[in-house]
């Protein structure tokens, strides 16, 4: 039990963070028309891509072969989710220009 | 860990960044809610991803050393931006839900990663003090099973709605995944009640967990039909955002934690809105078999009439207002711009042509707006059904191409049906109904549809783009 109370205090800015991010994604999401779902989940899923820091970090120190090789790879598929993800709202979107 | 100890001039830029990135997240996914501001709001969600990768490439310190083997992460991110691009520029628009999904599975995949690699890393200075039993481990657990899930998940969905991986129903199926679920879940406690002096010693551990996750992921999605998979889609976009903030809680670094949190909070409430516009409850998609066990009170009584494609071409070519009601048939049979050279012949007559766009016609919402645009059919075509419903008993001739379940009135008519309370396009309130359909084959939800059998409707049988394509040459004959 310690362990969890100490883990919360430790992690507390964490935690507000989390608390606030959830409302926040609540609140950002409410009142999306339906031709929106799409791009949007599309983009909320480029924005997922934020996981490409975490291995970036496991790169950037990694000490053995193995890791190197699976760091490399992380990144890799964290950009293949960034940069694809992008990629592909923007072109949903410029789909949805008013066309004269 | 102290945070402050390491504190330099290049932290503080790394914190102001993040913070700063954090705001382009939280503005680009408002902004991507409306249609005015979506696009500027993608791209500045792009522009805060850039500076919180630059920034962390530049400034992040672990245990006080910088980023390393900087050479090659800027080729790894290089291998993945050019693989990426490409894919993203060149797929056919009627495939970007597959295209998400798979970016998905990406995303989810470097979450797993990170975490089997992190597990090795565990302080043994940590484990000394708590055991596995600690935030740290918890994280890494989380992290593995979520990410492996999406990820084999995000396989499955892109399997199925790329035609290749077929459904599969089993009734027993809810209970071995909830087993399967179980099991993974002893796993994590497990792991976390040994007593060990270094994580090393329970690495196969991670590997069996890692491996039944993706049976998980798989089995989770496998019975579900191709029709729902954008449902499935986007809530495992949320999975990864959870998976990425697990990654966050893991480093304590704050763009990890709010863009994963972000995502997963938006991508649930997504999911939740999608279900309403079908109707449906989020347990429903998941859990239920939808069609093939559905029985309804409706059997099909009387026999669907024919209509030639001449005369339909003199029905279309006399009408004053024409509604055409897309469906997923017509991006199977890729036949939307000969649809649309339809529509521009029937104006050049005089007729007006409108389209009817129900909230989840095709594979997923706005999949017939994308398809539809595609063809450079004008945004202002292009109708929501609850709009144009109240016109359609003005309307002379209601074409239906590919669309069956959206149109269906047992919906309206029939509360033992699986579509019962679904808003339709009121289909059968227009003056004549034509049907383009491959065959008398039934919808995604495998129900009869009693629109065929109304007096109104006359069928017109064969693939939508050679049907259309006789139309074309027949009005322009007239």
């Amino acid at each position: 039990m310690g362990n969890i109370l100490g883990f919360f205090l430790l992690h507390r800015e964490a935690i507000f963070i989390v608390i606030l991010s959830i409302f926040l994604g609540i609140e950002v999401i409410s009142h999306v028309p339906a031709i929106l779902h799409t791009p949007l989940m599309s983009g909320a899923n480029a924005i997922h891509g934020v996981v490409i820091i975490g291995a970036i970090i496991v790169m950037g120190h990694a000490e053995t072969n193995g890791s190197m090789i699976l760091g490399f790879l992380a990144v890799v598929l964290g950009t293949l989710n960034v940069v694809g993800g992008f990629v592909v709202t923007d072109r949903m979107l410029e789909m949805f220009k008013k066309k004269k | 860990m102290d945070q402050l100890s390491h504190l330099n001039s290049g932290t503080s830029i790394l914190e102001m960044s993040y913070i700063i990135a954090s705001i382009l997240f939280i503005l680009g996914l408002k902004m991507l809610s409306h249609p005015l501001t979506a696009r500027r709001g993608n791209t500045l969600a792009a522009i805060g991803m850039s500076l919180a990768v630059i920034a962390t490439i530049l400034f992040h310190h672990k245990d006080g050393k910088p980023i390393g083997n900087i050479g090659l992460i800027l080729i790894a991110i290089g291998i993945g931006s050019i693989i990426g691009w490409v894919i993203a520029k060149r797929v056919k628009m009627t495939a970007m839900p597959q295209l998400v999904s798979f970016f998905n599975g990406m995303g989810g995949a470097a979450a797993a990663l990170i975490s089997m690699m992190e597990f090795q890393h565990v302080s043994p200075d940590l484990i000394a003090k708590s055991g596995m039993a600690n935030g740290h481990v918890l994280a890494i657990l989380l992290g593995l099973m979520i990410g492996t899930i999406s990820w084999a998940g995000s396989m499955i969905a892109f399997g199925k709605l790329d035609g290749r991986i077929g459904d599969m129903r089993i009734k027993a199926m809810k209970y071995v995944n909830l087993t399967i679920l179980a099991v993974l879940i002893g796993f994590i406690v497990y792991i976390m009640t040994r007593h060990v002096q270094t994580s090393s010693e329970l690495t196969y551990l991670i590997y069996i967990m890692f491996a039944i996750a993706v049976i998980y992921g798989v089995l989770f999605v496998m019975p579900i039909g191709g029709a729902d998979m954008p449902v499935v889609i986007s809530l495992l976009n949320s999975f990864t955002g959870v998976a990425a903030a697990m990654g966050g809680f893991l480093y304590n670094n704050q763009i990890m934690l709010t863009g994963g949190i972000l995502v997963g909070s938006a991508g649930t409430i997504l999911t939740i809105l999608m279900c309403r516009a079908m109707n449906r409850s989020l347990l429903n998609v998941i859990v239920g078999v939808f069609g093939g066990g559905g029985k309804t009170n409706v059997e099909a009584t009387g026999s669907v009439k024919e209509i030639s494609i001449s005369d339909a071409a003199v029905l279309l070519s006399y009408s004053k207002k024409v509604v055409i009601v897309p469906g997923y048939g017509l991006a199977v049979a890729q036949a939307q711009h000969i649809c649309h050279e339809l529509d521009k012949l029937l104006e050049e007559k005089g007729v007006e042509v409108k389209y009817a766009i129900h909230p989840v016609a095709g594979r997923m919402p706005g999949h017939m707006n994308v398809l539809l645009a595609e063809a450079d059919v004008p945004y202002e075509q292009l109708i929501e059904s609850d709009e144009i419903n109240p016109d359609l008993p003005n309307t002379d001739v209601l074409v239906v191409i590919g669309a069956n379940d959206v149109v269906n009135p047992a919906a309206e008519d029939d509360p033992s049906s699986p579509i019962y309370g679904m808003p339709i396009i009121k289909a059968r309130d227009a003056k004549n109904i034509i049907v383009m359909k491959r065959g008398m084959g039934k919808g995604y939800a495998a129900i009869e549809n009693m629109l065929f059998y109304n007096d109104k409707t006359r069928m017109l049988f064969g693939d939508a783009k050679s049907t259309l394509q006789n139309l074309v040459n027949e009005v322009k004959s007239l």
